[in-house]
């Protein structure tokens, strides 16, 4: 198991060293000048020049991407280019709200979507069944940004009971703090939902056919037993590997969603850094969102190792 | 199931938010203000970003003169000035026991202090250029400012007046960009990066008192957010509201007030002087007929919008109306482009930044055009592209953009504008309109020199951008106009 794992982490690393330099080079290519976009168009060409040293855009590439990454190591991001702040001030303002964010809409989707798959399996080709179908062919068809709209119109400006955007801090206290994260994590969760729990309900199907489950069924164990206690524990595995790839959808969803409802996350924050040329913020942001990707995937695949202990034994001997 | 589960998840919430909404609801000491765009830093001496001066212009920075809503020069920390026979020394009577938000005072000593950091050699000031007639700042007394210039500016009083000549104290300058510290009547609070930043009212003000307590800013880039914010009651004013298209809905409702005002912003399909086939002044002039303005005003910004032909904002007393110079006319048009040798016409490009007024303006420009057989081709740009390709390198043949500068005529003359126009009699008419102190004359140049712009067709002059302001019905003084970028807040308060 430890060979296993310190594996999956040689790869997680050297999977980041490689996103680094791919990071360096994309934002590298784009055009843009930190120095004009913050200065504009009436800035004199010695003004300029002023600006980029200030900014330390003066060195070379390599220079660059050295102190970056030096930096990276050591914790330090370097400066924004935009605000003038250490990027990790910035990061460290948003992670506490898209984190819970993401988080959030990870719980809201699982919870949603296993028990709805799970009826929907165990009551297949019922109307149940295709209701559910109906419903989530819809709810992936729906783009989020769209739902997030619909959800303000509904419950902030017609029903008037949540906030139609904004993050009041989590210094407000509890409470007004999730409100404001209500309505983006369910339109972040329920197109996810409706894929996990399509999953879900194959998964389990294909599950109950297995000749273990008739085993247990023959043994004489309650049909809730049986289909609970092994179907869906067994057909939990292709789940857990479609919401580790759902979790990078959702952090990419984040980007749209924080911005309809301009809550301050780190995806916001993103957006509004390319848009001004903020590229060491951009950098640091994306780098670290890679990371945080790169991470759960180890984890889910550790996940598996812990859950079906064939994966760990087949990749120690291949 | 999953309805099901909806249902009951909305009920539960419902249940529980009912409370928390009843509670809400704004005191009247306070206003909570929308903008688009959130500010990079709040030192406006140091950036171009339109933002910082939306929050701290005459709210928490002042400079020696302030713009009124109107655009007039009034005194401020200078609270009278004598300027000498020849335009070159301005004497000004500075305000006397003013202190900057830190307890310190304001002086001459100041004065001297922010005007020469702004002409300094590593000076970071974006309009570096509009005080380059400075010749020397010197503190007679500490009440006393003596500044002398090496050419007559007319436009100098104006120019002080800007958020890029505030004054502020060599103690505290280097940190205005996170702590701004000034001498307005609002103290810089809190700012939640990303999202809102608070303004206090400043207790020890030297001048006259002002009515709010506190004034908080909101950033909401999203036009649809930033609708839904107003609609539920989140924000008490958006002073210059993103979407036109939502105008209409905010006059609808009793809650609001809706004033179109006017901006600084003329609006024009920029055009590349230098480069065939722009460079023929008969392709310009066929453009100008093949245009139909008002069609652009409807389509692209419903409505709002002044019609202008020459590149002058029509509230400005110098503003010559040149729109009927060259009227929609496609046979005319086609006749012009033949005369300058395209008969069928040609291909160009046309790069359209992102605010709504260059993307949906570009369309329909485009559909005109190809009445008379220019075909150009659509290549939407961000601005941090737009800037080096378009605005610095020239690599392109139209685009459409808004000047919202005050008073920016002079750029026509500038070398190696991105216009590339150049004309020498023009060129001297703004040497000498910028030296001229007598606001007749100047006005007479003015007029000289829009006539030019518009004789030689040099850009499409299409409409000046109208200020969509919408506030809630209760809140007074809000500015109609946007002369200068800021939102003064010295004089809102809410109806008792």
């Amino acid at each position: 198991m430890i060979t296993y794992v310190l594996r999956r982490l040689g790869f997680a690393l050297a999977t980041l060293v490689f996103a680094s330099i791919l990071i360096f080079a994309v934002t590298e290519i784009l055009p843009g000048d930190a120095a004009q976009i913050s200065l504009g168009v009436n800035a004199t060409d010695e003004t300029l020049a002023a600006k980029r040293r200030d900014l330390g855009l003066d060195r070379s590439a390599h220079e660059r991407y050295t102190s970056w990454m030096t930096g990276f190591v050591t914790g330090d991001l370097g400066r924004s280019y935009t605000y003038d702040v250490p990027v990790t001030e910035l990061i460290g303002g948003r992670i506490w709200i898209s984190l819970p964010l993401a988080l959030l809409s990870l719980a809201l989707s699982t919870a949603i979507a296993i028990p709805v798959g799970v009826l929907a399996a165990s009551r297949r080709g019922s109307m149940v069944d295709s209701g559910i179908m109906g419903l989530t062919q819809l709810g992936i068809a729906i783009p989020n940004f769209w739902l997030a709209l619909m959800l303000v119109v509904l419950f902030a400006l017609t029903w008037r009971i949540l906030p139609a955007g904004g993050f009041p801090g989590w210094d407000e206290g509890f409470w007004p703090a999730f409100r404001a994260l209500i309505l983006p994590s369910v339109a972040l969760a329920l197109p996810q939902a409706s894929i996990l729990a399509r999953v879900m309900r194959s998964s389990l199907i294909e599950t109950m056919g297995e000749d273990y489950m008739r085993t247990a069924r023959a043994k004489g164990l309650p049909q809730r037993a049986v289909l609970w206690r092994h179907g869906v524990r067994n057909a939990l595995i292709p789940v857990v590997t479609i919401m580790g790839l759902q979790f990078a959808f959702l952090i990419a969803g984040t980007i749209i969603i924080e911005n309809i409802f301009y809550i301050p996350g780190l995806g916001s924050l993103v957006f509004n850094a390319i848009r001004q040329s903020d590229l060491i913020t951009v950098q640091s942001v994306v780098l670290m969102l890679v990371a945080s990707v790169i991470f759960i995937n180890l984890l889910v695949d550790i996940a598996y190792a812990i859950v079906d202990p064939r994966i760990r034994t087949a990749r120690a001997r291949g | 199931m999953k309805k099901l589960i909806l249902v009951s998840l909305s009920a539960a919430l419902a249940a529980t938010c009912a409370t928390a909404a009843f509670a809400a609801g704004h005191t009247k000491t306070g206003v909570s203000i929308g903008l688009q765009l959130e500010p990079p830093h709040l030192d406006p001496t140091a950036g171009a970003a339109g933002a910082i001066d939306d929050v701290t212009y005459a709210n928490v920075f002042e400079g020696l003169t302030r713009i009124n809503q109107n655009g007039e020069v009034l005194p401020a920390l200078a609270t009278s000035w004598d300027i000498s026979e020849d335009g070159l020394t301005y004497v000004f009577d500075l305000a006397e026991g003013v202190t900057f938000h830190d307890g310190t005072s304001f002086d001459a000593e100041d004065a001297k202090f922010s005007l020469e950091r702004i002409l300094a050699e590593d000076s970071e000031n974006a309009q570096k250029a509009l005080y380059a007639a400075i010749e020397s700042v010197e503190a007679t007394n500490a009440t006393t400012l003596t500044v002398t210039l090496d050419k007559p500016d007319g436009k100098l009083l104006f120019s002080l007046g800007w958020g890029d000549a505030v004054m502020v104290a060599p103690e505290s300058a280097d940190d205005n960009k996170a702590n701004p510290v000034g001498t307005g009547p609002f103290k810089f609070a809190e700012w939640t990066k990303g999202s809102s930043l608070t303004l206090e009212k400043n207790a020890e003000y030297w001048s006259d008192d002002v009515a709010l307590e506190s004034a908080t800013f909101r950033f909401i880039s999203d036009p649809a957010a930033a609708f839904n914010a107003m609609m539920s009651g989140d924000l008490d004013a958006f002073p210059n509201f993103p979407a036109p298209e939502n105008i209409i809905q905010f006059e609808a409702d009793p809650r609001f007030e809706v004033v179109i005002g006017s901006t600084e912003g003329e609006t024009i399909l920029s055009t590349n002087n230098a480069k065939p086939p722009f460079d023929n002044v008969k392709v310009r002039q066929a453009m100008a007929h093949a245009i139909n303005r008002q069609s652009i005003i409807d389509g692209a910004m419903f409505g709002y919008g002044t019609p202008i032909g020459t590149h002058f904002a029509p509230h400005h007393p110098a503003y010559k109306d040149l729109t009927g110079a060259y009227e929609y006319d496609v046979e005319k048009a086609r006749a012009l482009l033949a005369e300058a040798g395209f008969p069928d016409g040609f291909e160009a490009t046309i790069k359209l930044p992102p605010p709504a007024y260059a993307r949906r303006g570009g369309e329909i420009i485009a559909g005109d055009l190809r009445k008379i057989g220019i075909d150009l081709q659509i290549i939407p740009v961000e601005w941090n592209v737009w800037l080096p390709e378009v605005f610095k390198a020239k690599d392109y043949d139209l685009t459409i953009v808004s000047h919202t500068e005050p008073l920016d005529i002079g750029i026509y003359a500038r070398d190696d504008y991105y216009f590339q126009f150049d004309n020498d009699e023009f060129d001297a008419l703004i040497e000498q309109v910028n030296a001229e102190a007598d606001p007749d004359k100047a006005n007479e140049l003015y007029a000289q020199a829009q006539q030019i712009l518009s004789d030689n067709a040099v850009n499409g002059f299409l409409f000046q951008l109208a200020k969509h302001g919408v506030w809630n019905k209760d809140l007074e003084g809000m500015w109609e106009n946007a002369p200068i970028q800021g939102v003064d807040l010295t004089g809102v308060s809410w109806a008792q």
